[in-house]
């Protein structure tokens, strides 16, 4: 009966119902930067300012890239091509790793400088800059872990890929992965304004 | 039509042989019938434990400081509203009587994610631990109220961030299930079970759902700063850092009330059930029911500024939470008159199911209408974190959804358990119960307008008798509930063997054994009506 | 419990390849607006417009919304909507005040 089919377009709604959750969760976040920049709009723009715009450019250009190839090997999972998806999502997960990497070395400038939460160099400086950093790194820490998250995800689906469980007759769970790799590639593009370009 | 469902079949809890250990048989199921029965008296037990911390808040307001000082009374509270608010009533109906029922009634076999079903029950069990923990580890139990608010939660010594966390596992294994019963209402309704042929408890499990995945999230980011708050030191709603501790309150009601609605909900919806088999007639403005449902979770989505009128929110604000606040009521009221003309002319037994779905309408409707007072900005200001808002909200939770779940703990009994209970006991208990809940809470109204502040330890001696009076009323209530479990427990063991279908429900559960096979149907059921057709029956 | 057509549908590597450069290009004009001061006091909105565009790329085409159903983009909207109307309402305590 029911039971023994499975489902795959009820899987698909399922990964969608929990980004939609995953929305209101950043949401909570980028609720709280709204209402802080708009009191404190000419500190937001000054700790912007110190940014790395060059690093944050090229943390999203490695992520939008890193869309696309997961979409890729979700297209050539499904003609069949099981090695070819396998590297596409093993890319993937490199340029993950790479934006993960890049990030550690943003924190640590900032750290080294003596710019993190309760710090007394933090807290010197303004009201503004107290709240930025806050949610710089409480933003920008959550989205890592979901980055970190997804590319151990990832790392299954090849596992999974290179044995043959997942095919072209039964791709729902890379599909998944896939919504939910997007998902964090959209959250960044637009922490990557809010930190790095607002002026 | 269905008769090959109606085989008896092995009971769904007995030995599978799976596993050796009947616990790791019953903690690995993935059967949406185990697992509800698994959460039912997990959520049975939290409030029996709530209601004994009630019973002692209770009995320490006789006298303040004979059975405890300030600060443990302080704890008291934060416990007793913790464990019935997270612990109990918001999981509560979805989690027991929505998983053992939900695929039955759409004929269905089983949720559409049964494994994640699982993972739901192993974080509901993982959060209870948590949250138990907090009380026991080195440290203080947590003395903020449930409600975590800061600047408190962020400054006291007390195990909060222990405690959150607990709360957070919790608020995931609720998004999860709200998760799995959307989608399985979306797609695992058997064949002819449109949309509007689908009975109105899933109608309102379907509107819980929504309000679980949209409004649980804030709540878990919302605790999350809190441990920030605690343990890095960023103050978001602390001013000295330029945060502001107005946006906690926001951001902590933009769940806490839609989660009043999650709770609320799906008890409407069993009243629903109820009301129309035991008058014998179809539900009223069926269609009403349920879409109602649906605009209480959107409307209330927007009603949250209502528990903040004097924490120096705007007044723009103020006037438009208000304004919306009363809107809410209306489909509300949609609901309560249904079932009252469903009940009109009909052909009433009045079974102890009956009985609780009566006393819900009643005492709902005295929590609703005590709403719209405090609803409206001119009385709150006077009314606000006095003894009026506790007296409301327990007329709701507790008169409301309380009584529904046991209402729908004796409706479903003979199907869960394959036996009766007395009847003659449960409406006994139901009647000290009942007269216990009354005069235990309606004073509180009393208290409330007459200016009793809400969480304090102490009180000037001009309240003193309206707190005895409260206080004996708790003692009518818990003597109830004894009576009534008591029967439960006994029945569940001895009682009489129950029917196929004892109440004459039209609904699927009761076209399948007493107490339902592993398997909920060997043949798929084909749907060609509606849930509710009654026709004109004498009386039983 | 039909299939829906989005099952069936295979997006093309050419059309994601052009999404993909679509996504560059706009980030390179977010950049542009941003350091050139182009919008001058709507340079927040603007770039945060820009940034909606490119979610949408992603969304309609990476995530194949534009091949799914009319309810699953509802209970986008609606979840959107959601968000929205939190912040919304807060900023009319905030604002006000």
């Amino acid at each position: 009966m029911n039971s023994e089919r499975i489902d795959p377009q009820g899987k698909k709604m399922g990964m969608w119902f929990f980004l939609f959750t995953e929305i209101l969760f950043f949401g909570g976040m980028f609720l709280l930067y709204a209402i802080f920049r708009s009191l404190y709009s000419r500190e937001f723009h000054a700790a912007a300012a110190e940014e790395n715009l060059l690093l944050g450019t090229i943390n999203t250009v490695i992520l939008l890239t890193s869309s696309l190839t997961i979409a890729l090997s979700i297209s050539a999972l499904r003609r069949g091509e099981n090695l070819l998806s396998s590297r596409l999502q093993a890319a993937t997960i490199l340029m993950g790793l790479a934006f993960l990497v890049i990030k550690f070395f943003e924190w640590k400038a900032k750290i080294v400088l003596g710019i993190y939460p309760d710090s007394p160099v933090l807290l010197r400086l303004g009201k503004g800059e107290i709240l930025f950093f806050g949610l710089y790194y409480m933003m920008t820490g959550l989205h890592g872990l979901h980055v970190l998250v997804g590319c151990a995800v990832i790392a299954f689906m090849v596992f999974f890929t290179r044995r043959e469980t997942i095919n072209r007759g039964n791709y729902a769970r890379l599909e998944n992965t896939g919504l939910y790799w997007h998902f964090v590639d959209i959250v960044w593009i637009y922490l990557y304004p809010l930190f790095y370009l607002i002026t | 039509m269905t008769s090959k469902n109606e085989a008896p079949a092995a009971p769904f809890y007995g030995r599978t042989g799976k596993y050796r250990w009947v616990l790791a048989e019953w903690m690995m199921s993935t059967d949406h019938k185990r697992i509800g029965v698994m959460y039912l008296m997990a959520v049975i037990s939290f409030f029996s434990v709530g209601v004994v911390l009630g019973f002692m808040i209770r009995l320490s307001l006789l006298d303040p400081g004979w059975l405890m000082d300030q600060q443990t009374y302080n704890e008291f509270f934060t416990l007793h509203g913790v464990i019935q608010i997270f612990l109990f009533i918001i999981p509560g109906i979805p989690v027991a009587f929505g998983n053992i029922f939900l695929p039955i009634l759409l004929g269905a076999q089983d949720v559409a994610f049964p494994r994640i079903n699982r993972l739901s029950w192993w974080l509901y069990v993982t959060g209870a631990l948590v949250i138990l923990l907090s009380l026991f580890m080195h440290g203080r139990p947590p003395d903020t109220g449930w409600t975590f608010y800061a600047p408190y939660s962020i400054q006291t010594p007390a195990n909060i961030s222990t405690a959150v966390l607990g709360v957070f596992i919790l608020g995931f294994s609720s998004i999860l299930t709200g998760l799995n019963f959307v989608t399985t209402i979306h797609r695992m309704r058997a064949p002819g079970m449109r949309w509007f042929r689908m009975p109105a408890f899933p109608w309102t499990l379907y509107a819980t759902g929504w309000v679980q995945m949209l409004a649980t999230p804030i709540l878990a980011i919302t605790l999350l700063f809190i441990v920030l708050g605690r343990f890095f030191g960023i103050g978001f709603f602390d001013p000295s850092r330029g945060g502001d501790p107005i946006l906690y309150e926001h951001l902590f009601w933009m769940y806490s009330h839609p989660a009043v609605y999650i709770m609320v909900l799906p008890a409407m919806g069993i009243i629903s059930e109820i009301v129309p088999v035991f008058s014998r007639r179809a539900l009223f403005g069926y269609a009403a029911i349920c879409l109602s449902a649906l605009g209480i979770a959107i409307v209330g989505y927007a009603v949250w500024g209502h528990h903040m009128f004097t924490s120096g929110m705007s007044d723009t604000a103020r006037v438009i939470f208000s304004f919306v606040t009363f809107l809410v009521a209306v489909p509300s009221g949609v609901k309560i008159f249904n079932w009252v003309a469903t009940l009109y002319k009909g052909s009433i037994s009045l079974d102890a199911p009956l009985v609780f779905a009566l006393s819900f309408i009643f005492l709902f409707s005295i929590g609703g209408l005590t709403g719209l007072i405090i609803g409206s900005l001119a009385p709150n200001l006077h009314l606000h974190g006095t003894y009026f808002i506790v007296g409301h909200f327990h007329y709701v939770m507790f008169g409301g959804a309380g009584f529904s779940i046991l209402a729908g703990l004796h409706y479903w009994f003979p199907k869960i358990t394959g036996r009766m209970y007395s009847e003659k006991r449960a409406k006994l208990g139901w009647l000290s119960l009942f007269v216990g809940f009354n005069v235990l809470y309606f004073s509180m109204f009393v208290l409330g307008y007459q200016g009793m502040p809400r969480r304090y330890f102490d009180y000037p001696p001009e309240y003193h008798l309206n707190h005895v009076i409260s206080t004996v009323g708790s003692w009518f209530l818990a003597a109830g509930l004894i009576v009534i479990f008591a029967n439960l427990i006994q029945s569940a063991f001895r009682g009489e063997k129950a029917p196929m279908n004892p109440w004459g429900g039209k609904t699927l559960e009761w076209t399948i054994p007493s107490p339902p096979g592993a398997e909920n149907f060997r043949e798929m059921p084909v749907i060609r009506e509606g849930a509710y057709n009654y026709e004109e029956e004498a009386v039983r | 419990m039909q299939e829906s057509p989005s099952q069936n549908h295979v997006v093309a590597t050419g059309t994601y390849t052009i999404v993909w450069l679509a996504l560059l290009l706009l980030l390179a004009a977010t950049i542009a607006i941003a350091k050139l001061q182009l919008l001058a006091r709507f340079s927040v909105l603007g770039s945060l417009a820009i940034a909606s565009v490119k979610a949408g790329l992603v969304l309609a085409f990476f995530m194949h919304l534009k091949y799914e159903g009319r309810f699953l983009k509802g209970m986008l909207a609606l979840a959107l909507a959601a968000l929205t109307l939190l912040i919304g309402l807060t900023f009319v305590d905030v604002w006000y005040r």
